[in-house]
């Protein structure tokens, strides 16, 4: 048996049966990452050492009766953005290169709560800004299922450390698609909940009204565990929704008889890779199958939504970042004589290319003059873009779309093109806009035999149905068993 | 054409720190003076990751300031973020509000030479305060304190309805009385915890339009308020009768020099990309929440003040003294349970007490005896215990500890030489002391007896009882 292909629903019955202990399961899994990380390169800082220590101290506590707890134990990934008390947290920024934070995120609080194990802070664009992790300003994460292309990202750590095997599953952060577009490129499961579900408190901001935490895992049942953990209203977030908590598992029916699915024409069109769209038109074939009522709509937003995505979310950053000033932590440049020349040299110095590009974006689309043009009508868009999605959903219980418009692109294929770069998020974007949640899912693979994403997109706060939909059609195909990541070099 | 061809034209941006426990983001606690940097925490050292969460507390506090200034209540408002780089700003951007402020069109009623004048008030909003730079003490470099980083304010913005300084100082004394009353700041100046930026123009008498006015910002004296309005007036009509112009810029006053300073040119003016907070959720207040305001607001100064004149017979110089502080007022009416001379209390406080506040540079605020202490004071006085000029000095000591007057009077060996014998002794030892002084006397020179008074007092360390011993001198010498 090889413990690192098991989901951590099959890690859990194996250690309630006693078939196996914490620390092998830790063992397994760091002997996993030292074999494979020198390929992938999903972790900016690894806690191995601290991990088997941590497994070993839990064991005992478990074996004395001192704790017990369904997910104790059981090791994760953390995106490198939220904070970790003791470890740093970089951003995969050298303007936090050595930032340990103080305190935790509430979401690592809580995966401290059920005494989880973390192996790891993992990869990301800097600042949770791109779509291929390339923005790294310390690594490039290779995609587990060909070497020389990119994990999606922002979350491509996270997503190609679940996908090689190295962590049953992670956290990511998803401003708009960076969870649910590396889970495509990866062929793992991603969600991002509904904005305001999972406590924003620790994740270091890059647009504070798209962003939200979700996650990575193997197959949904393990998402519905994980969103299960992290969910629920935390009172230092003013936009957390204060919303009866629910056991997410029990969504998972395993039955989507009579489920109303949308599927807007404008997703499938212009720009849809044509295997993508032909893998999509085979899973609408198979949701027919099992009883779905699946019907073309028109949402003709993607464009609009996209364009509101880059002026609100580059306006936030340009404000979340000022921070990063070189006065009271991160990097500070040596080359300064007066307070001007150490803010111009210290984030001239500590942000990459994207970062400043997003920087002078948003600060233009704020300036005096601009602001109705570009920041207000963005607004106005975003409320178009809700109505939209609300009128849809009027009539239907999901909506269902790619994922990316193409599968995993080659590294460094895009990375000197932007807005080409842009185009990667036009299916993910709206959600984020809309605030609702989004589940990406492995549907097939292309020719390449790179995996390609389906995305089911909810209601608010009704993460249950696209849950279920999405765990039903993966009862009903098997992608797990069927495709796996052949580490292609 | 001379200064008196222009008019003056004043509006005032008022600080006032909110006297909450805590602070407006974060649980830190907001108390002054603390060692630097030891009331911090993640969320207002602006560390990655954190975030803000209001204080419903500072939300109470801006609205019993706007009901009290006669404003509109704003039920639908929000925050926003004021962007811009300083070492004291550590997020680089301040929360405050920017198009709905939480109140607006209000006013204060002040009297200047007898007339009543309604100054306007165009807003109140809620922010942050920015934390503190250490320049000195360290050699070279700043240092950075953000202590005072996320203490809440209101900023009071009025019109610019003021002509004058006189009507400037009133103003903002009637404001600062009106914040103490209703205790949602302790208004001290010398910890700025209100402050003023002052903006200040001239135009011809009888112009329509507005003069290019100039800022002095961060203002907290009144005495150096209405000097910086006087110089700044008289500069700029200056400027105007020499032919030039006044440029719009922030001045800085410098107390010592008596002249205004220009901080910075216009190159710098700062484009502040105002936008809603995404951290924070909309203001929402119910018609409920605002009347339950309403009804739980103490008595303010203007109610105070007809109290006064009715049943104390006082005049309106000595009611609008009193009730210009909260401290001064509540001081008087303490004392006045007791003393049953409102007359009396009165006059120690609008003289005694207000001229060793001015004396030591303290607020009416810092004063550590109570009421009963100060009815005490007066009693004794009455009962002849001590005289008027040792209860001069019991008061100065009742400054500097919390000892009870009667303490101190023991402890200085200070009460009244009331015992006839003993200051018949005294006046014979002084009339045999100075023979020339009796034999002046009888010559009829009155002036005399002052003297052989004064050396008497001299004698007993002003503790003889200055009725009798005038009384006894007077019998001795017309024996």
């Amino acid at each position: 048996m090889d413990i690192t292909e098991l989901t951590v629903h099959e890690l859990q019955d194996k250690l309630k049966n006693k078939e196996l202990t914490i620390t092998e399961i830790t063992k397994a899994y760091v002997d996993r990452i030292n074999e494979k990380e020198k390929d992938v390169e999903a972790f900016i800082t690894l806690t191995t050492d601290e991990a088997m220590k941590k497994a070993d101290i839990i064991e005992k506590k478990i074996n004395n009766r001192e704790i017990d707890g369904d997910l104790a134990g059981i090791p994760i990934g953390i995106k490198d953005n939220m904070c970790t008390q003791g470890v740093k947290t970089t951003c995969a920024s050298k303007m936090l290169e050595n930032f340990v934070a103080p305190y935790n995120a509430t979401v690592v609080e809580k995966i401290n709560n059920e005494n989880m194990i973390s192996l790891g802070k993992t990869n990301m664009d800097e600042f949770a800004m791109g779509s291929s992790t390339e923005t790294s300003y310390f690594k490039k994460t290779k995609n587990p299922w060909d070497l020389n292309r990119v994990p999606g990202g922002s979350s491509g750590g996270s997503a190609a450390a679940v996908a090689a095997n190295m962590v049953p599953w992670a956290l990511g952060s998803d401003t708009g698609g960076s969870i649910r577009q590396p889970a495509g490129c990866c062929g793992v499961v991603g969600l991002k909940p509904t904005y305001g579900l999972v406590s924003r408190f620790g994740l270091v901001a890059y647009a504070s009204s798209l962003d939200q935490i979700g996650t990575f895992t193997k197959d949904v049942q393990d998402t519905a565990i994980l969103l299960n953990v992290i969910a629920g209203h935390d009172e230092n977030d003013s936009t957390s929704a204060d919303i009866e908590r629910k056991d997410y598992t029990k969504c998972l029916k395993n039955d989507v008889k009579g489920l109303k699915i949308a599927v807007p024409k404008e997703f499938f069109g212009e720009g849809i890779n044509l295997e993508v769209k032909a893998n999509l038109e085979k899973a609408i074939e198979k949701y027919k199958e099992l009883g779905a009522i699946v019907e073309e709509v028109s949402l003709d937003i993607a464009n609009y939504a996209l364009a509101a995505y880059y002026i609100i979310a580059c306006a936030e950053a340009s404000s979340n970042l000022g921070r990063f000033d070189g006065i009271r932590y991160g990097y500070r440049s040596p080359k300064f004589n007066n307070l001007r020349d150490i803010y111009i040299n210290s984030r001239s110095e500590g942000f990459g290319d994207e970062v400043k590009r997003r920087i002078i974006l948003g600060t233009y689309v704020l300036s005096s003059g601009y602001y109705d043009a570009f920041y207000k009508k963005g607004q106005q868009v975003r409320t178009l873009v809700k109505n939209k999605f609300d009128e849809v959903f009027e009539n239907y219980d999901i909506i269902l779309t790619p994922t990316a418009p193409t599968t995993a692109f080659k590294i460094g294929e895009k990375s000197d093109n932007p807005l080409e770069m842009y185009l990667s998020d036009i299916c993910t974007v709206s959600v984020n806009i809309a605030g609702l949640p989004g589940l990406s899912i492995p549907c097939g693979v292309d020719s390449n035999g790179m995996p390609v994403g389906m995305q089911l997109i909810g209601k608010r706060f009704d993460e249950g149905t696209i849950l279920n939909a999405g765990y039903t059609y993966e009862q009903a195909t098997k992608f797990r068993e069927n495709y796996k990541p052949q580490f292609k070099n | 054409m001379s200064v008196e061809d222009y008019e003056t034209v004043i509006g005032l941006e008022v600080h006032a720190e909110l006297s909450t426990k805590t602070k407006i983001f974060c649980k830190c606690p907001t108390k002054f003076g603390a060692s630097p940097n030891t009331q911090v925490c993640p969320i207002c050292m602006a560390m990655p990751g954190t975030l803000p969460v209001l204080n419903e507390k500072v939300v109470e506090y801006a609205v019993k300031a706007g009901i009290t200034t006669n404003c509109e209540i704003e039920r639908d408002s929000k925050n926003d973020r004021k962007n811009y780089f300083y070492p004291d700003l550590p997020k680089a951007y301040q929360i405050s509000q920017y198009d709905k402020p939480l109140c607006k069109h209000g006013y204060i009623e002040i009297t200047v030479d007898d007339e009543k004048k309604k100054i306007g008030i165009t807003r109140i909003h809620i922010e942050e305060d920015a934390g503190k730079l250490n320049h000195d003490d360290f050699g070279q470099g700043s240092l950075v304190d953000l202590n005072r980083a996320g203490v809440p304010l209101i900023e009071i913005v009025s019109e610019p309805d003021m002509r004058s300084s006189a009507e400037v100082d009133a103003y903002l004394k009637k404001l600062k009385a009106i914040l103490e009353y209703i205790e949602v700041s302790d208004c001290k100046m010398q910890e700025g915890s209100f402050r003023a930026d002052v903006n200040v123009s001239v135009r011809k008498k009888g112009d329509t339009e507005f003069g290019t006015r100039t800022e002095m910002k961060n203002m907290n004296s009144f005495r150096s308020i209405v000097r910086a309005i006087e110089y700044e007036r008289a500069r700029q009509v200056e400027v105007l009768e020499n032919g030039g112009k006044i440029e719009q810029e922030t001045l800085r006053w410098d107390d010592v020099s008596g002249r205004t300073f220009s901080m910075r040119d216009k190159e710098d003016a700062q484009d502040y990309r105002y936008f809603p907070d995404p951290d924070l959720v909309a203001i929402k207040l119910s018609e409920e929440y605002i009347q339950n305001i309403k009804n739980g607001l103490p008595e303010l100064p203007e109610s105070r003040k007809q109290r006064y004149l009715d049943d104390y017979k006082l005049t309106q110089k000595e009611a609008d003294g009193l009730t210009s502080s909260k401290y001064l007022s509540n001081l008087f009416e303490e004392a006045t349970k007791i003393s049953n001379n409102p007359k009396a209390v009165c006059n120690w406080i609008m003289s005694d007490i207000s001229r060793i506040l001015n004396e030591r540079e303290m607020e009416p605020s810092d004063i550590k005896f109570s009421g009963k202490d100060l009815a005490e004071l007066i009693d004794l006085i009455e009962k002849g215990t001590i005289s008027s000029s040792i209860a001069k000095k019991v008061l100065e000591k009742m400054f500097d500890d919390t000892k009870k007057p009667k303490e101190i009077i023991e402890e200085n060996g200070w009460i009244q030489i009331s015992d006839e014998g003993a200051i018949k002794e005294v006046v014979l030892k002084i009339l045999e002391a100075n023979p020339q002084s009796v034999s002046d006397y009888k010559a009829g020179k009155d002036r005399a007896l002052g003297f052989l008074v004064g050396q008497a007092m001299k004698e007993t360390k002003g503790k003889a009882n200055p009725q009798m011993l005038n009384q006894m001198f007077k019998d001795e010498l017309n024996k």
